[in-house]
């Protein structure tokens, strides 16, 4: 029998609602968003997000969460035994692993992330940045990443806030969906209230940041280069993906969680209007606040040149304190609060829902009560997460984004729609997603959730597959129709499998401790890859066992 | 900004945030189920 734990509820319907949203809002909200759309052509890159939206992330979100309902109606708190409600055929279940798999992996590097947005927000308070300039900044993140260098007087500080992050989500993962609830209720809008606060200062910021090094500096003009449409890049299929890639970053579907957030919700409750409802506060974090915070300030004291050539992940750590500092000291404290407080919140909000499903699978399964399901997930985490703090330079880190957070992703929202638009059929499907609903989901998405989300997944996936040359899909078309075959990127999957680019540099490198330094991150990257692959495999031995124990007990 | 860049971040910003606040609005006017969520339960106890 499940553990009468694994039968309990949501407090209120609002409160689902900010724990859904604040699931999918994540760092990407703030950071991803912002990197897409400036190495998209800003404008060319709107309209495509928004079309993507609507016929794929919309229709992933309705699926996961009837998915998960009707996994929840047999008790399934987890994606294995969700998916294999849905088909008589016993392999789902395996392909069910990614989402406990993908949760375990990425809430290993994403509470790295999580725990340097809780040093950073000390560190604004301490007014530690107060009087560094740019270089010095950026130079306090490598310090702060290389570990064995204190920032903070404490010995191992990276790993220290590591470990009081775990130790904060297991806390509030212990206390089962009211302590998931409780901080969703508390932080989202402490997150929109911060984002507010630091996107009117975006907007407004104008040209006042110009000065003798960047006199082009504009607020207006980061805004202008985002906004500005051209119509021209709508048939090129880089600028697609990259925003089909984004919705499935900033939606978090594809990883399990929303899954298993549903399958809490009562059979008869509606999931047609909570799903569209979360998923448009999340866009709304995304297309309001995130693209009026980066982007306009970088470009406001620094010049768009400067922004296009740096937009990345860095800014929000290396950038972001040396652009506050122009506002003076209270004020660089007040938004260095702000900024890392509401990726904070932002981070532990998902980071919570990623240990819900590893927590729903032991308890349904083996009958852990809640607390040793949270403190399980904190250990596997930690343990997993060691490498990616130890040997963040090495590589690590990127290799569990790339693998866990990147591609798992899409090879499960591929899987999960085929399996419930064509295997689980589309009657039945629109059935569950309607049952209980508070609106009428229009009759056009029956179409879309059959035919164009496959499709659209099956793009992304065999885009990033073979990925060509340099992201030049118009030349390696021209190449292959003119007898040249195609020519794969060293970012393409096939390439990443081969070490291809890592290889090459190997290969032109003269500097014997450069040399020394590649050959290194090639050993650790494999290392990550062999752990990741254990990690994997070990749940599908955790789900067989699971699924014999079911036999030997009837319930299968 | 010129003035295409400025409508269109008008035009969708304005969209979404309505969009988003009317289905907000839609679920808390959307009464629950009975027994669907426990705080509901404990305010009729």
């Amino acid at each position: 029998m499940a553990n009468n734990e694994s039968t309990q509820q949501w407090g209120s319907r609002v409160g689902l609602i900010l724990a859904m949203a604040g699931n999918a809002v994540g760092l990407g909200n703030f950071l991803r968003f912002p990197e897409q759309a400036i190495q998209n052509g800003g404008g060319a890159f709107i309209i495509p997000y928004i079309i993507c939206f609507l016929v794929m992330g919309i229709p992933l979100l309705w699926i996961e969460w009837s998915m998960g309902r009707f996994g929840g109606k047999f008790g399934h708190h987890s994606t294995p035994f969700i998916l294999d409600t849905m088909d008589k055929k016993r392999l789902w279940k395996y392909f069910g692993v990614f989402g406990i798999f993908t949760n375990l992996a990425v809430a290993a590097y994403y509470c790295y992330i999580e725990s340097w947005t809780l040093s950073y927000v000390l560190h604004s308070v301490l007014g530690t940045f107060n009087g560094m300039n740019q270089i010095q900044v950026a130079h306090f993140f490598d310090t702060y990443v290389t570990i064995g260098k204190s920032t903070f007087g404490i010995p191992y500080e990276a790993v220290v806030f590591y470990i009081i992050c775990i130790i904060i989500n297991t806390s509030i993962l212990a206390k089962g969906l009211e302590g998931v609830e409780k901080v969703a209720k508390i932080g989202m809008p402490l997150l929109l209230m911060f984002g507010a606060f630091l996107a009117i200062r975006g907007l407004t910021l104008g040209t006042s940041g110009a000065t003798a090094a960047h006199p082009t500096a504009s607020a207006w003009a980061g805004l202008n280069f985002l906004w500005t449409p051209q119509p021209s890049s709508l048939t090129n299929p880089k600028v697609w993906l990259a925003a089909a890639g984004q919705i499935f970053f900033t939606l978090s579907v594809g990883m399990g969680t929303v899954h298993c957030y549903a399958a809490y919700v009562k059979s008869n409750d509606d999931i047609a209007l909570n799903a569209v409802s979360a998923g448009f506060m999340n866009e709304f974090v995304e297309i309001v606040l995130g693209s009026l915070i980066v982007i306009p300030i970088a470009a406001g004291y620094l010049g768009l040149g400067w922004l296009k050539q740096h937009a990345g992940f860095g800014i929000a750590f290396q950038t972001m304190p040396y652009l506050f500092s122009h506002w003076g000291p209270f004020l660089a404290a007040v938004a260095g609060v702000m900024w890392f407080g509401l990726l904070f919140f932002a981070g532990i909000t998902s980071s919570l829902a990623m240990g819900t499903p590893w927590m729903g699978f032991m308890q349904d399964e083996f009958n852990w009560n809640r607390k040793k399901g949270a403190w399980s997930f904190g250990a596997v985490v930690l343990l997993l997460g060691l490498p990616t703090v130890f040997f963040y330079n090495l590589g690590v880190f990127n290799e569990y984004d790339y693998w866990a957070g990147t591609v798992s992703l899409v090879v499960f929202a591929l899987a999960e729609s085929i399996l419930f638009a064509w295997i689980f059929g589309m009657d039945k499907g629109w059935k569950e997603i309607n049952e209980g609903g508070d609106i009428k989901v229009p009759d056009i998405y029956k179409f879309i959730i059959k035919f164009i989300t496959p499709l659209l997944l099956l793009f992304v996936f065999i885009g990033s597959l073979f990925k060509p040359l340099n992201n030049n899909w118009t030349t390696a078309f021209h190449n292959l129709f003119t007898g040249n075959g195609w020519a794969l990127d060293n970012s393409s999957i096939i390439k990443q499998i081969m070490q291809s680019g890592l290889k090459e540099k190997i290969a032109a490198a003269t500097d014997p401790s450069m040399i020394h330094h590649l050959h290194q991150v090639l050993f650790y990257t494999d290392a990550a890859r062999i752990l990741l692959t254990t990690v994997f495999f070990g749940i599908c031995a955790m789900v067989y066992v699971a699924y014999r124990k079911r036999v030997r007990e009837g319930r299968a | 900004m010129n003035a295409t860049a400025l409508t269109l971040m008008i035009v969708v910003q304005v969209s979404v945030t309505g969009i988003t606040g009317y289905f907000f609005w839609r679920v808390l006017k959307s009464p629950p189920e009975p027994d669907s969520y426990t705080e509901d339960k404990k305010e009729e106890v």
